[in-house]
């Protein structure tokens, strides 16, 4: 059902940012050429969610349930091409459309992790904000130094060590 | 997912010298004094670091050497490298897909056909 292969690619897509605000956050910010009501519904319908938020090729989304109410659980089933199967899950505090979702879930650790995305529309192009707050800063740093792999020198030394080992 | 051994190596990593060090031990074996000298550090520093870098598996002392020399074992951090590319690529894939879903949706609509 996913388009991928017939449509032009983009020349340049927007870029997707990764932040962190403060100490215990993580923040991923992307803006998409489309009005804010179909981006909405791209992110909370389980009707779309499973054509795009599927990772690199060749995963699928077997399972996507989305409850869009205060209170209501979200469940997505992730499947690699081996396979293999992992998922999330989590319940929605607030649901307030087009413009805002918070939900909360469990960290890898089993720590609660709370994720507030927020949708906002200029000229026709909205712009999300997925900010996840971790409990802890030692539980965000753990699940997002990838953030930082690009820039840390002693990262980008050890990628190279890496892959002349690889 | 084997996150408690993963844990074990984010824990090691998260210190800016224990990076600094493993980079360093990227371009081949020290001794403690070797690895000191540029991080204007003790050679008990130094140990203490190691000794967090050992217990992660992310270095080996020589045991014959009479200076024991240090050196990286680049697996725990693969597969750090692995998982954390698979992270970021999880987003950065799936936002290029939903450009081209949204594009979709969008032409849809455009000849009436949307739900």
């Amino acid at each position: 059902m996913a388009t991928r292969s017939d449509a032009p690619a983009p020349a340049t897509r927007n870029q997707t940012t990764y932040e962190t605000p403060n100490d215990r956050e993580l923040v991923i910010t992307r803006t998409f050429d489309a009005p804010r009501s179909l981006v909405w519904a791209a992110f909370t319908d389980p009707k779309h969610v499973p054509n795009w938020h599927t990772g690199p090729d060749g995963f699928t989304m077997p399972v996507c349930e989305i409850d869009l109410r205060p209170g209501g659980k979200w469940r997505y089933v992730w499947r690699n091409p081996q396979g293999q199967e992992f998922g999330a899950s989590g319940t929605y505090k607030e649901v307030d459309p087009p413009k805002r979702t918070v939900n909360v879930t469990t960290s890898q650790g089993g720590d609660e992790l709370t994720i507030t995305t927020t949708f906002s529309e200029e000229e026709g192009r909205t712009t999300v904000k997925v900010s996840q707050r971790f409990a802890t800063q030692a539980i965000r740093d753990q699940g997002m130094k990838f953030a930082r792999m690009g820039t840390d020198s002693s990262y980008v030394k050890l990628d190279a060590y890496l892959v002349s080992r690889s | 997912m084997p996150t408690d051994s993963l844990s074990r190596t984010f824990a090691a990593l998260a210190d800016p010298t224990r990076r600094a060090i493993l980079a360093k031990l990227a371009s081949g074996e020290c001794t403690v004094g070797e690895l000191a000298r540029p991080f204007a550090m003790s050679g008990p520093a130094v140990s203490k670091h190691l000794k967090v870098l050992e217990r992660a598996g992310l270095v080996a002392r020589g045991r014959d050497a009479q200076w024991r020399p240090v050196r990286l074992r680049a697996a725990p951090i693969k597969k750090v490298a692995e998982w954390a590319l698979d992270y970021r690529q999880f987003w950065d894939a799936s936002y290029a897909r939903l450009d081209d879903y949204l594009t979709q949706l969008m032409s849809e609509e455009h000849h009436g056909n949307a739900k």
